[in-house]
């Protein structure tokens, strides 16, 4: 086999692995499409329904007070991204893998097994992306006002993208433990804390009465997102600095990552 | 790259060793199949054949050996042995996200196929397994045959050199499994190899050019149908019904045709109102009956001191050669002693006398 032989070989399978690639993710967006109304339930009901008792019921009431929904809101706007990246692939891993081997096509198409889990992270991050900027007018439109910050746009996009890529990692990792017989207790058991120690419905650094919990919740990465978009979105609310939440999401994303796609090709390949 | 030259698939000294078993699911396993052949992997439940297959569809590491299909050593390069392979699964692993034409068409275009061939592939592909008119329709609504035949369906969407099936028609009614037995057959006609895993006898013996029966991850043989049952010497029989002259002693004719080569030993079968029922098997092939206690698949002789009434002599031979190859000489003995013969069966062993020979009777 000659050297040219190699280079040939090389790009046609780097090619043929692109073109499944590129069908693989395209299937997705057909799914999705298909289903669009059900990502919509999905991305918006939890999150809204938070806002909407929170900041509007709780206000409406007085006991919480008029600026409470500017500071839940960015909070909702990353538990979107995070929990839609999470759930977008997570819930279909688990019935794929455990259950009705749907994924088997495309583990048998001709590009890497990794491969398959990047486009399941990378389908996932954007899934969640999509949520968050779905979530932002409508939540908006509930409150009747929304923080607007231009100036920190590019701040927002980076740390929605990251929380979201940190989403899928979890959402993946998550989906190749778990089997189709326990999935409500581990997503009770999991989603629920998240949820609630993610730093969504407060600000972290006004925590320090509470210094148990704000040592639990700085360990959930979904803190740093919403600290992050806290910061772009609100900055006058105290907050993590931008800097510390970039490193953290990054750190985590990469961590997930790593342990989703080594529990992906421990269920792919046997 | 290249493994086993010119195979389409080669298998060396496969181990596989799941952790935590204590025994390998595959125990050294070797053979190799002909570019074009029908190879039939046969075992009972849990003897290692889809584990064989899934090493060979690159889905499972082996633990060591190794294993080509067409060519490909699946070890160091899966993606390139995907592109040349394709497998039907013994359970359905259809996208029920999509509908029937569009996992057609995704398949073909996870595998690199243009759109207007793919579209085109997919149409012919319908019609040919009868499925266009519930093409776009929820593959949820399928019924196990429709889903067995969309799988193959989806299977050549890519033209694949290699074809693995696993236990194909297990469940399927006899319309749909004689369907999938005929589709095999014309992959056959158009040169792509076929191996398939199954623990049906039938479908071994009427569709495989060669069988491999595997048990405990090991190949205990490995031949054609004919030749494996054929192997079997000594459980072949030729019953005979005759009237001997009138000159002649029972005893006598029978010591003449037990002297017969490749007559182990003749005996007098007690005259019941016919000989035990015969009937073809659902094989066609196979003439044996149900399974009875002793020599297997052969019924169970009586006594052969029994009361013989009437002038008919019935007379048992077991053989330890091919029974076509001896009626020749057995004939030529009885018209020696001018016996007239009234009737003659052959009492081959069958594939399935030779798996239960091979394999036991414990069930797994």
């Amino acid at each position: 086999m000659t050297a040219l032989d190699t280079t040939v070989r090389r790009s046609a399978r780097a090619a043929s692995a692109r073109r499944a690639f590129n069908a693989i993710l395209w299937r997705d967006v057909l799914v999705t499409g298909k289903e669009f109304w059900i990502l919509l339930l999905q991305v918006a009901l939890t999150p809204l329904f938070m806002l909407f008792i929170f900041a509007k019921v709780l206000s409406q009431a007085n006991y919480v007070s008029d600026e409470y929904g500017h500071l839940l809101l960015p909070g909702i706007v990353a538990l979107s991204a995070f929990l839609t990246a999470l759930q977008s692939v997570a819930f279909p891993l688990v019935m794929e893998f455990g259950w009705t081997k749907e994924i088997e096509d495309r583990l048998l198409a001709p590009l890497p097994t990794n491969l398959v889990a990047v486009e399941k992270l990378l389908f996932a991050t954007v899934r969640g992306l999509i949520s968050a900027i779905i979530i932002y007018p409508i939540g908006a439109l509930v409150l009747g006002s929304a923080p607007w910050e231009p100036a920190r746009l590019p701040l927002l996009l980076v740390v929605l993208l990251l929380g979201a890529w940190v989403g899928a990692g979890i959402g993946i990792t998550m989906g190749t433990l778990v089997t189709p017989a326990r999935i409500g207790i581990m997503f009770a058991a999991i989603l629920t804390p998240l949820m609630f120690t993610g730093s969504v419905q407060y600000p972290w650094p006004e925590l320090d009465t509470l210094p148990w919990f704000k040592f639990i919740t700085a360990l959930n990465p979904l803190t740093y997102c919403s600290e992050g978009v806290r910061a772009a979105m609100v900055p006058d609310v105290p907050h993590i600095a931008p800097w510390i939440c970039v490193l953290v999401l990054i750190i985590s994303a990469v961590a997930f990552t790593v342990t989703g796609m080594a529990g992906f090709r421990r269920r792919a390949l046997s | 790259m290249t493994v086993g030259g010119a195979s389409a698939v080669s298998v060396r000294d496969l181990v596989k060793r799941y952790p935590k078993r204590p025994v390998n699911a595959v125990d050294g396993l070797t053979f190799e199949v002909s570019p074009g052949e029908i190879f039939g992997l046969l075992g009972p439940n849990g003897a290692g054949k889809t584990t064989t297959v899934g090493v060979l569809t690159t889905m499972v590491r082996a633990t060591s050996g190794s294993a080509s299909v067409a060519g490909i050593d699946v070890a160091a390069d899966p993606v390139g042995a995907r592109a040349r392979l394709a497998v039907v699964p013994q359970r359905s692993n259809l996208d029920r996200s999509l509908t029937p034409r569009q996992n057609l068409v995704f398949h073909a275009a996870y595998h690199g196929v243009g759109r207007a061939e793919r579209n085109a592939i997919a149409a012919l592909l319908l019609e040919q397994f009868g499925l266009t008119a519930q093409a776009d329709i929820k593959v949820d609504w399928y019924s196990g045959g429709m889903a067995q035949r969309l799988m193959i369906a989806r299977a050549l969407m890519h033209e694949p050199e290699v074809l693995f099936l696993d236990e194909p028609t297990t469940g399927l009614d006899p319309q749909a499994r004689l369907f999938v037995w005929d589709r095999i057959r014309e992959l056959r006609e158009r040169g792509v190899t076929v191996v398939l895993t199954t623990h049906d006898m039938d479908e071994a013996a009427d569709l495989a050019d060669r069988v491999g029966i595997v048990d405990h991850g090991r190949l205990l043989a490995l031949d054609t149908p004919e030749a494996l049952t054929r192997g079997l010497t000594g459980q072949s029989v030729l019953d005979l019904v005759v009237l001997p002259s009138e000159l002649d002693q029972p005893n006598a004719l029978i010591a003449a045709l037990e002297k017969v080569d490749g007559v182990e030993r003749a005996e007098q079968v007690a005259t019941g109102p016919e000989l035990p029922a015969m009937a073809a098997g659902p094989g066609g092939s196979a003439g044996l009956p149900a399974m009875a206690p002793g020599a297997p698949g052969f019924p169970a002789s009586s006594s052969s001191n029994g009361d013989v009434t009437g002038p008919d002599l019935r007379i048992r031979l077991y053989l330890s050669a091919d029974p076509a190859s001896l009626l020749g000489p057995v004939v030529a003995v009885l018209t020696e002693r001018a016996a007239s013969v009234s009737d003659v069966h052959i009492g081959r062993a069958s594939l399935e006398d030779v798996f239960i020979d091979l394999t036991g009777r414990a069930l797994r």
